[in-house]
């Protein structure tokens, strides 16, 4: 994990700081003054001169100031080094770029956009993409462009809900899986290769039959189909570091097993995770409109990209085809975006491929 | 340098990488030059470019790294402006390299002859009918027992000896001129470094080729090279005949690598550099201010620690000092007929069905075979042995990281050996028995940061409360450890494999533990590097009264921290006893052949 600021690694570092903060803030108090007291150098500081001159003989000589964390600098070293990183990985910087505009559609989108999403005005309706409306309008006169950006926000929401349950499940389950063998592995291994067993968008056409035509319905279909993919990768992760030196040095320091899978194992499989994550938003966001195309889901007429793509689909051949070109473009930037910053973030991450 | 034209010939040769902090010089215009038949020395440390100087040669450097300036000319040939398609022709048939790691040289799916057979076919050495004859014929050569049904063999079924065999099989197939032999015995046990080199050296110099030994041993370097380049830092620092090098080094470096090596009768304080031997003059009055230091302060359970001895620098007054506790006080640790077996993986489920007769092998493997032995309060043991000897096994054990088969440990009279491994992690017993690790950098977690390493015991099992007090503490024991501060909030991969090492032992020492079971703790780190651990080590027994098992196979090392010597083969005690008495005169054989195995310069 050399030099990469993660956005999760801070946090993550962050995280395991307030644990320390909260199960220290009740005993602050107690604490004595003759801890704090400095000891005399003793002589292992004396040989630490030598050492330290020998440390600098082991690294090499870099010319580039050194990039040391220091407190004043450290927020304008962190963001040379995020330029660095982009100026290096040009195509990611570019679906960074994207994800940003998607974010922002999705939180501020249905305040900006010029028409409501739902008002439909007959006289306006199968309109050509105009300087009024940037896209056209549908058979019912609603504004494209405005049911486009707003869908964004209930895609979007499908997509990271998904993603974040399948972490927990599938992620959960594979490093106990991967950290714990025998049959903890046997029986995430046979649930995953069940789910695996189904063409995995039937499967997910199939919950949502069973469970009912509701949004958390699609969010956990499409979270199941996810789970062998994060079960695995979780698996195989946490499985070459159950014998890692810091594991048993932390069976020493008397940690129990679900804490060193917790808070030693897990932090440390974050980072396959997180590009695990954003690769499979794609996806997500695929299937959540496939499952609306096809009429299970979310249903009209609220906005939404597999939705309007079915509406427009019946118009394609009259030749208004921007009612479905549009959101069917726009959910394809999304996938698009998803996958080319999960291809930079596990570039990014793989140490083969870091110079 | 007697020939006009050298085989090998380095001329200001610079070599730089592109990384993510700029360009980093690797190398910088260093000159070697090879004589033909000659074995040459590259001795340097960790980062000394020692490597990525054979790897110009060779012209294999990585994407990010090239040569920036300077020339290699081999044979006449200028390896920068040649062809890739000349370069390929060059690597294997005229010049070729022995690597570290045998096993990650060798393809694991491919048997060992028919990766022979490979090189000889990609120089179309042999026409293809007498292929596998000519490989058989190399596997023979480089002393592998048995060659036509070895050919057959997978690289995981030989040993890590065996494996380097048919690495240097495959590297002296095409009667190469020059040889380069990158650490090629690091990973291996002293007796097999030693016919190892022998093999080496014996064909190289029966071919007239030239080799360039790349290594970071002194000592290894001495015995069986004609010339020794010393690196540091990417320059070339001192080249010299090897005889002269290590009887009259002209260079400081040099000297302070050579004080650094342990060797016979040299103690523990020669190791360091001279400059620091004044300072370390005033070390041990700076100890004992220690030692004031650490009984002033509370201690993890409150157990203040008598300060009675003073700092014993010679061994004898080591010994005494132990002799004086041994007497006070029942043994700290007692084992007896300890016995550690695992089930040996046979064929399973359908493969058993059909397998026909019943296997004539017992069902278990014994790792560890009924050894006994005792560790005294305030006396470091060594335990010694090749690798898969048991010795990693026994402290695991003892460590009750790993349930045992048979047998008894007792603990300050309390048999620990009964708890299940599972279950002694959180028990109070847990924080008198810790471990330093043979490898700093797997054993630190990446995500912590130096401090929260260390803290990591404290919080768990450790009096201290209250996050300033944690705090306190960690730097109490980053002081003693002679761990700057400012480190402390660092991670793992922005510190030094000798920093690692220190946190690791701060981790270690922080519940003030009874017994330090110390796993190879300097394996893994450079002479200079292992010098000052070393010392340190010494420095935090003699004030913080614990006892260490120190797991080692290096017997020069062992001899320097050890009051006394347990050696191991396959399982068991081959003998035991003080640590002058059994590296002098050793009574079993087998202690002799380690030994023996270690090379022996001809220092002054």
């Amino acid at each position: 994990m050399s030099n990469i600021a993660l956005p999760n690694e801070a946090s993550d570092q962050r995280g395991n700081s307030f644990k320390v903060r909260a199960q220290s803030a009740s005993e602050d108090a107690r604490e004595r003054a003759d801890d704090t007291r400095p000891q005399p150098g003793s002589s292992a500081a004396a040989v630490l001169a030598s050492e330290a001159s020998d440390q600098r003989g082991n690294s090499f000589k870099v010319r580039a100031p050194d990039t040391r964390p220091q407190s004043g600098s450290s927020a304008r070293a962190m963001l040379r080094h995020a330029r660095y990183i982009l100026g290096e990985n040009t195509v990611t910087g570019v679906a960074f770029a994207l994800f940003l505009v998607i974010v922002l559609a999705a939180l501020v989108g249905p305040y900006l956009v010029p028409y409501d999403p739902l008002a439909s005005d007959t006289a306006a309706a199968l309109k050509a993409p105009s300087a009024a409306h940037w896209f056209g309008t549908d058979q019912l006169g609603r504004d494209v462009f405005s049911r486009v950006v707003v869908a964004t926000r209930l895609d979007f929401f499908i997509a990271v809900a998904s993603v974040a349950l399948v972490f927990l499940m599938g992620g959960l389950a594979g490093v106990a899986a991967g950290f714990f063998g025998g049959w903890t592995d046997r029986v995430v291994g046979r649930i995953a290769d069940t789910i695996m067993a189904f063409p995995l968008f039937v499967l997910a056409m199939g919950i949502v039959a069973a469970l009912g035509n509701t949004v958390q319905n699609v969010v956990l279909a499409t979270a199941i189909v996810n789970f062998p993919l994060y079960a695995r990768v979780a698996r195989a992760e946490a499985n070459v570091r159950r014998e890692a030196g810091f594991v048993q040095a932390a069976r020493l320091s008397g940690n129990g097993e679900f804490r060193i899978l917790l808070a030693q194992i897990l932090p440390n499989i974050m980072p396959i995770m997180v590009v695990q994550m954003s690769l499979t938003m794609g996806y997500a966001i695929l299937n959540a409109a496939g499952l609306s195309f096809i009429g299970l889901g979310v249903r009209p007429p609220t906005a939404e990209w597999g939705i309007m793509v079915a509406e427009g689909a019946a118009f394609m051949v009259s030749g208004e085809w921007w009612i479905a070109f549009f959101p069917g473009a726009a959910l394809m930037v999304a996938v698009f975006c998803f996958n080319l910053l999960g291809d930079g973030l596990r570039d990014i991450v793989d140490p083969q491929r870091r110079t | 340098m007697t020939e006009t034209v050298p085989l090998l010939d380095v001329a200001d040769l610079t070599v730089e990488f592109s990384t993510r902090r700029g360009i980093v010089r690797a190398v910088e215009h260093i000159d070697v030059r090879i004589a033909k038949g000659e074995t040459v020395g590259i001795v340097g440390e960790s980062g000394s470019g020692k490597s990525v100087t054979s790897y110009a040669v060779m012209r294999i450097l990585d994407r990010a790294g090239r040569i920036a300036a300077g020339a290699v000319h081999f044979t006449g040939l200028d390896v920068r402006a040649a062809s890739e398609d000349q370069m390929r022709n060059l690597r294997g048939r005229e010049m070729s390299m022995i690597f570290q790691n045998p096993r990650a040289a060798l393809n694991p799916i491919r048997k060992v002859g028919r990766q022979i057979e490979d090189v000889l076919e990609q120089h179309s050495q042999v026409d293809s009918s007498a292929l596998t004859d000519k490989a058989i014929e190399i596997l023979d050569q480089v002393r592998i027992a048995r060659p036509r049904e070895r050919y057959h063999a997978y690289p995981f079924e030989l040993s890590g000896g065996m494996c380097q065999r048919v690495v240097i099989a495959l590297a002296l197939a095409c009667r190469p001129q020059l040889l380069i032999a990158d650490e090629p015995t690091t990973g291996l046990d002293v007796t097999t470094q030693k016919t190892v080199m022998d093999l080496i050296v014996e064909l190289t110099k029966r071919r007239g080729m030239s080799t360039i030994l790349i290594t970071h041993d002194l000592g290894l370097a001495a015995s069986y090279c004609d010339r020794v380049v010393v690196m540091e830092k990417g320059r070339v620092v001192e080249t010299a005949p090897s005889r002269e090098i290590f009887t009259a080094p002209s260079q400081p470096y040099t000297r302070k690598l050579m004080r650094a090596t342990p060797r016979p009768g040299v103690s523990l304080r020669d190791l360091l550099p001279e400059d620091d031997f004044i300072a370390t003059g005033s070390g041990v009055r700076g100890l004992q201010t220690c030692q004031e230091g650490v009984t002033a302060l509370p201690m993890g359970e409150g157990v203040r620690r008598p300060c009675s001895r003073a700092a014993p620098t010679d061994p004898t007054a080591r010994a005494r000092a132990n002799g004086e506790a041994s007497k006070t006080a029942a043994p700290l640790l007692v084992v007896e007929k300890l016995v550690k077996e695992y089930p040996r993986k046979g064929l399973g489920g359908f493969a058993k069905i059909f397998q026909r007769k019943p296997t004539p092998q017992p069902e278990t493997f014994r790792a560890v075979d009924g050894i006994s032995f005792t560790i005294n309060r305030g006396e470091s043991v060594g335990l010694v042995g090749e690798s898969g000897c048991g010795k990693s096994t026994t402290s695991t054990m003892v460590m009750r990281l790993v349930d045992k088969s048979d047998g008894v440990i007792m603990f300050d009279g309390e048999d620990i050996g009964a708890i299940a491994a599972k279950a002694f992690a959180k028990l109070p017993m847990r924080k008198r028995i810790q471990m330093v690790f043979q490898d700093p950098t797997d054993s630190l977690n990446p995500r912590f940061t130096a401090a929260r390493a260390i803290a990591d015991p404290i919080l768990r099992l450790g009096d201290v409360k209250g996050r300033a007090a944690v705090r306190a503490r960690c730097e109490t024991l980053a002081r003693q450890v002679g761990l700057p501060l400012e480190l402390l909030d660092r991670f793992p991969h922005q510190l030094s494999g000798g920093q690692k090492a220190r946190v690791g032992i701060a981790r270690a020492i922080a519940l003030s533990p009874d017994l330090v079971i110390l796993d190879e703790p300097t394996a893994a780190l450079d002479v200079s590097v292992q010098a000052v651990v070393l010392n340190l080590l010494q420095e935090l027994k003699d004030s913080l009264g614990m006892s260490y098992l120190f797991v080692s196979h290096d017997l020069n090392v062992v001899r320097l921290l050890c009051d006394r010597v347990i050696v191991m083969q396959a399982g068991r005690i081959v003998e035991q006893g003080p640590t002058e008495e059994i590296l002098v005169s050793p009574q079993a054989q087998y202690t002799r052949d380690l030994l023996a195995a270690i090379p022996h310069p001809t220092f002054a």
